[in-house]
């Protein structure tokens, strides 16, 4: 399996032979930046397209084809539409807070997408809690969200506000739950450990039985409500709420709540296939050292890239063919299903760790 | 039994959910009913029934079924359809109206089929021709009536056939004309009386819930759906009332012809 990291310390070697050490970091700050923006930039407008097409396959349709084949520059030409449009500031908002709110959703969902596991050695943030720091650093763009819905001084805009913060703050309950529930299994919360232990010994969701495929269905349907995604898309609820917490934006400042939509759900998926299906590791089974070495030739970000895209298979198939929820049904289904059910899938994998039943 | 129902939703519900999923799976595959329109001019399929353009068919022999009534000229609620017409003289020295042009403008048709549903003689129709868009305004001003082009000529039906029984009646009128004629004034009578009666009832039903419209409306005088209804039904009782006065007189003047 190709190690990335040979060409990232090879870089970093040729450019401390050229400069001193604080240009280095900084050269290869811009760079990493520079990295990820692109992959987002793309990676929003594959999520987009993927999910017009999608859609319009369940309804019947054939969805965008008139721009480009089968409507491929479709996207291109909304980005562009959306970057050259007029920025309106309101009268009577909270300026300062207004301009703030998208950057504070789109450097959350940034920085969440910096720790996704690309590769064996590709990754862009790594540390012993990366778990952690992945829920954390996710939070802040509930408060993007609630000030947004604050700053705009708009009754939609507040209500669509409001139910987000009730709805991601008690979906994070359970993202949590399950994610400590996977790190009993771990047994560690680097990602880069989690994916090197599947690269080794097999996925976790098969090596954690039952338990542990119940816990991926938790985790994305928990994942789905904190994308804001249908059928828990009632923070902008269109047919109630107009837009909900983004009614007053317009332009870029949209625009960067639409990407971190998508985005999110990238993530979401991204976070899913790197816990669950062993991010870039391959698809072994131990004793079979032939077939595993087959597997081992097609280079991890394929692999990667080819899980993501089957969770997000699943997640918009699900998204595509439930209605809208209402906040109590939301608030019920948190409540009084998902968190006694991954409580009790903590306990189950507790059990089924100490006693060794697990691979 | 709280917890067994707690269950049962949570199963209940994760069966339902599948269902909806199994759906929606299968839709992904089907066929899609897009269709790419100005590419496949040629095949595309239009619904028989949709409502493109208002035609008048024309036989192989250029003729159409319009008597220039212009029935659905007055139906018309967008003042779509002008029937131009003349006065000729039939063969048999009868006058009759005659279709001179038919003028339909497309840009104002709202496609309510209002006309089409009135004329008479089903002489109009849609047609599913959807390429309406043209280049100047007057080009919406269609001729539906083609050049040179004339109205059926019916078979003389009842007209030929009601000479025929009389005919055969004849007969019998010969033979007794008096007690003929007594009869027919009769049976005259009797149908009027009885016409006169049903219409009496009619005329107090109608009053009846004309009343009773008037007592609801009253009691809420705010709903004006409730005033309209009464409105309604007031106008009715007076045009059903004036309709069995009329048939009472009727039924008295035969029944004096009897006597
Ligand atoms: S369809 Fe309606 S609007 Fe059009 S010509 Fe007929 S009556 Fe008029
Ligand atoms: S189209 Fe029909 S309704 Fe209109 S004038 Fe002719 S016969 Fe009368």
């Amino acid at each position: 399996m190709f190690d990335f990291s040979v060409f990232t310390s090879w870089l970093d070697a040729a450019l401390l032979s050229v400069m001193p050490g604080w240009l280095t970091i900084l050269v290869e700050c811009v760079l990493v930046a520079l990295g990820i923006i692109t992959l987002y930039a793309i990676f929003a407008m594959v999520m987009i397209y993927v999910e017009r097409k999608f859609c319009a396959f369940v309804q019947c349709r054939l969805g965008p084809d008139r721009v480009g084949p089968w409507g491929t520059i479709q996207v291109v030409c909304d980005v562009l539409k959306m970057l050259t449009k007029e920025i309106v500031s309101l009268r009577k908002t909270d300026r300062f807070l207004h301009a703030l709110a998208p950057f504070l959703v789109v450097t959350a969902s940034m920085t969440t997408f910096a720790c996704l596991p690309w590769n064996k050695g590709a990754q862009i943030l790594d540390f012993n809690v990366g778990v952690f720091f992945f829920l954390a650093i996710g939070s802040i763009g509930v408060v993007g969200i609630l000030l947004a819905g604050w700053s705009a001084n708009n009754k939609y805009s507040l209500i669509g506000a409001m139910r987000a913060g009730a709805q991601i703050i008690s979906y994070e309950l359970s993202i949590g739950m399950v994610m400590l529930t996977m790190i009993c299994l771990t047994g560690t919360m680097s990602f880069s450990e989690i994916c090197q232990n599947q690269a080794e010994g097999g996925w976790y969701i098969f090596r954690g039985h039952f338990v542990a495929l119940a816990a991926f269905i938790v985790y994305l349907i928990a994942g789905n409500a904190e994308c804001n995604r249908g059928p828990f898309d009632l923070p902008e609820s269109e047919s109630e709420l107009t837009a909900g917490y983004h009614t007053e934006y317009s332009g870029m400042d949209f625009g960067f709540y639409y990407l971190a939509e998508y985005l999110n759900l990238f993530i979401c998926a991204g976070m899913a296939s790197t816990i669950f299906l062993g991010g870039w590791a391959p698809f072994v089974i131990p004793g079979l050292d032939g077939f595993n070495e087959v597997m081992a030739i097609i280079p991890g970000f394929v692999w990667f890239l080819v899980k993501v895209f089957f969770v997000l298979f699943l997640l918009l198939w699900e998204r595509w063919t439930f209605p809208r929820l209402r906040i109590d049904q939301i608030l019920t289904l948190e409540w009084k299903y998902l968190i006694p059910i991954s409580m009790l899938l903590l306990v189950l994998m507790a059990l089924c760790v100490s006693l060794g039943l697990t691979f | 039994m709280a917890n067994t129902s707690y269950f049962a939703g949570l199963i209940g519900g994760i069966k339902s959910l599948c269902t909806g999923l199994g759906v929606t799976f299968r839709e992904l595959w089907t066929p899609k009913i897009t269709e790419r329109y100005p590419e496949n001019r040629k095949e595309n399929h239009i619904p028989e029934r949709f409502r493109g353009t208002l035609v008048m068919p024309h036989n192989e022999n250029n003729e159409h079924k319009c008597i220039g009534c212009g029935i659905c000229q007055m139906q018309c609620p967008n003042g779509t359809i002008k029937v131009e017409t003349k006065m000729v003289e039939t063969a048999d020295g009868k006058k009759k109206k005659q279709l001179v042009r038919y003028v339909y403008d497309h840009g104002c048709c709202m496609y309510c089929m209002l006309c089409t549903r009135a004329c008479p003689q089903g002489a109009i129709e849609f047609s599913p021709e959807y390429e309406g868009a043209v280049f100047a305004r007057e080009s919406l001003f269609k001729v539906l009536n083609q050049p040179g082009s004339k109205c059926v000529e019916k078979p003389a039906r009842p007209a030929a056939a009601k000479p025929a029984a009389a005919t055969e009646g004849a007969k019998p009128a010969v033979a007794q004309p008096q007690t003929a004629d007594a009869d027919a004034a009769k049976a005259k009578a009797e149908k009027m009386a009885a016409a006169a009666k049903k219409a009496a009832e009619n005329a107090a039903a109608a009053r009846a819930a004309a009343n009773e419209a008037k007592a609801a409306a009253e009691a809420n005088a705010a709903d004006t759906a409730l005033q309209e209804a009464w409105k309604e039904a007031e106008a009715k009782a007076l045009k059903l009332e004036t309709a069995a006065k009329n048939f009472a007189q009727k039924a008295a003047e035969a029944a004096a012809d009897v006597k």
